[in-house]
């Protein structure tokens, strides 16, 4: 084993020169991704916060139908515009968001004790619309209320009749978990990171070597072929691993910095759930270490190498993309599945929910075997011909 | 001391070996002469054990490449075709990397580099990091670290390539010197007057057979010819790849 602690020095050593690659790879991640996620939630937040406060400004077509509403509608602050032409078309065309109309028949059905029909024109699959929708809409139904209850009341029926159930939210949620947006990308976040940590030193130490020719000198040394390749895969995990620990340390501090408006709550990353993130986590480093390690191995020459590696970045987000757009509830056989298991217990640490062990263990194991499978198809690379000469 | 019998070696289609069967005896100099694509850089690969042959036999000293690969690494220096070091490692750094592959101490590869800038000449650059060395201050580091865990025999795969005139005279010195030191040593080489100048023996290759074994004085009678150059010419029997 001493020829494989001997190269695993050296690979740390020489790679810890390169500056620039080594900010890009290990560094760059934890400083920029922490600022991405609190620039996002700003974001967010301001939006969201901008269209509930805004001033409504609604146009009305038929206003004169229903003068007591539209005054209503004024009383509330809302700003009534002049009747458009067409009012599908500026809808259409975004340049309102929502028009509400009232028909002739407005007055007839209000006196007649009919439901009297008001239009609301919107385009819901716009989402900036939303809010305006909704606002306008809570407006019209607050005014159909107040009547509705004044009507009750001069023939004497007491309004809570109306209401024979009232629904009431208990909120389960515990603080942490209603942090949706962290929850989410920091598996990801994570998952990425895990691969592309050591991708700069997966190719240097393989391809690299081959295109500088110094693989060949180093292959008559008598160190075991195999030990040579597992000591470059180490220092490839180790240099991966080294930018989760910084990646995780930044989001600690980057978490209190974030608008707790965005997450309703103040999320908190604590020294326990780093730990289990990172041991949860662990097993994917080994297999991205063996993965690229492997396909840089493979290519014949540098520049093949570092196309292959726009490709991987596909395997960690595959499963991270998934459970994005497809949130699940945990199960125990999901455990069993490689990179997937952890977006799913990086969710849980984040939570601060208690993990089982079998959930653990399954995870760990399910991954490390792969790993350790691509491993060992990587220690036996340096025994082809093809992989040692470019020629 | 090297045996080497009836050894094949193919490439898929292409037979780069076909029989090759020759001796090393210590404390000689023997040469590989041949055009390219001859079979030199193959020959050699299996000897220092990273081909296996397709057939054949070749004992090191009595050791097998093929069952005691370690062994085998452990008694040879090589300077492989391919010299790339390591830039962002100073010449020093790069020596010292294989003599911890050999498993050496830190002190006994200390007081080795010492006697290797010395009698290589390489005080000036030692602490320097290889990036943008010279030709030769590239070939110096790479046979300083083929022989940083002093070996028996030695190995050169065109060893002068793109060397001037200078460093390449300090070049033969020293082989000449390792041979003065008992070392057997192979060379492997395109260019006559190195052979001429330095090789006790001459194996000529071609097409992945021996053509001529021989000191040059044999083989010059064996040919009938003046010149070593002419014998060669005249033994492969065509000029292809004399001039590359």
């Amino acid at each position: 084993m001493r020829g494989l602690v001997n190269v695993y020095k050296k690979e740390v050593r020489e790679n810890l020169r390169d500056r620039r690659s080594l900010f890009n790879s290990v560094l760059l991640g934890p400083i920029l991704f922490p600022i991405l996620f609190i620039g996002l939630a700003y974001f967010a937040n301001s939006k969201q916060q901008e269209s509930v406060e805004k001033v409504l400004e609604v146009p009305v077509v038929g206003a004169r139908n229903a003068p007591n509403l539209v005054s209503f509608l004024e009383q509330q602050g809302v700003v009534i515009q002049p009747e458009p032409e067409d009012p599908e078309a500026l809808v259409k065309s975004q340049e309102a968001q929502v028009i509400i109309r009232i028909p002739e028949e407005f007055a007839e059905q209000w006196k007649a004790g009919e439901p009297a029909v008001i239009e609301l024109i919107a385009d819901p699959s716009r989402r900036e619309s939303n809010i305006p929708m909704q606002r306008a809409r809570g407006l019209l139904n607050a005014y159909g209320g107040q009547i509705g209850h004044l009507r009750l009341q001069l023939r004497g029926v007491s309004p809570t009749l109306r209401t024979p159930i009232m629904v009431k939210d208990v909120d389960l949620s515990t603080p942490q978990s209603r942090g949706m947006l962290v929850m989410i990308m920091l598996p990801y976040v994570l998952m990425i990171t895990a691969f592309t940590g050591g991708m700069h030193l997966a190719i240097d130490t393989t391809a690299g070597e081959k295109e500088r020719k110094s693989l060949e000198p180093l292959l008559i040394n008598p160190v075991p072929r195999w030990q040579i390749m597992l000591g470059k895969m180490c220092a490839t995990a180790t240099y991966a691993f080294t930018s989760l620990v910084l990646t995780l340390i930044a989001f600690r501090f980057a978490f209190p910095l974030l608008p707790t408006g965005a997450l309703g709550v103040d999320l908190n990353l604590s020294g326990a759930a780093i730990g289990g993130i990172l041991l949860a986590i662990a097993p994917v480093v080994i297999l991205a270490a063996a993965m690229l390690t492997t396909l840089a191995a493979l290519a014949k020459s540098l520049r093949e190498a570092q196309s292959y590696m726009g490709l991987i970045f596909l395997i960690p987000m595959i499963p991270s993309l998934i459970f994005m757009v497809n949130p699940m509830k945990p199960e125990t056989w999901m455990m069993a599945i490689p990179m997937f298991s952890q977006n799913l217990l990086i969710g849980e640490f984040v939570r601060g929910e208690s993990v089982s062990t079998l959930w653990l263990g399954l995870s760990l194991g399910s991954t490390l075997i792969l790993g350790l499978g691509f491993a060992a198809v990587a220690a036996s690379l340096f025994n082809r011909p093809r992989v040692v000469f470019s020629n | 001391m090297i045996k080497v019998s009836n050894l094949y070696k193919s490439f898929g289609e292409v037979e780069a070996v076909k029989g090759i069967s020759f001796e090393v005896r210590d404390g000689e100099i023997t040469g590989l002469l041949g055009p390219n694509g001859a079979g030199k850089t193959t020959t050699l690969r299996m000897l220092y054990s990273l081909l296996p042959p397709d057939k054949g036999e070749i004992r090191i000293d009595g050791l097998d490449p093929t069952k005691d690969a370690m062994a085998i690494k452990r008694t040879l220096g090589v300077v492989p075709d391919s010299r790339g070091l390591y830039t962002r490692m100073s010449a020093r750094e790069n020596i010292a990397y294989y003599g911890k592959l050999h498993g050496m101490t830190a002190r006994d590869i200390k007081s080795r580099v010492e006697e290797l800038v010395e009698t290589l000449d390489m005080a000036d650059f030692i602490e320097r990091r290889t990036e943008g060395f010279s030709q030769g201050q590239r070939v110096k580091v790479a046979i300083a670290r083929a022989m940083v865990h002093k070996p028996q025999t030695v190995l050169l795969d065109e060893p002068s390539n793109g060397l001037d005139v200078m460093s390449t005279r300090a070049l033969r010195r020293y082989i000449l010197g390792l041979k003065d030191a008992g070392h057997s040593v192979i060379i492997s080489t395109h260019i006559m007057q190195e052979v001429a100048a330095l090789c006790d023996r001459i194996i000529i290759i071609a097409n992945g057979q021996i053509a001529a074994d021989g000191s040059a004085q044999q083989l010059l009678e064996k040919s009938g010819c003046e010149s070593i150059e002419d014998a060669f010419v005249r033994l492969i029997g065509t000029e292809e790849g004399l001039l590359a």
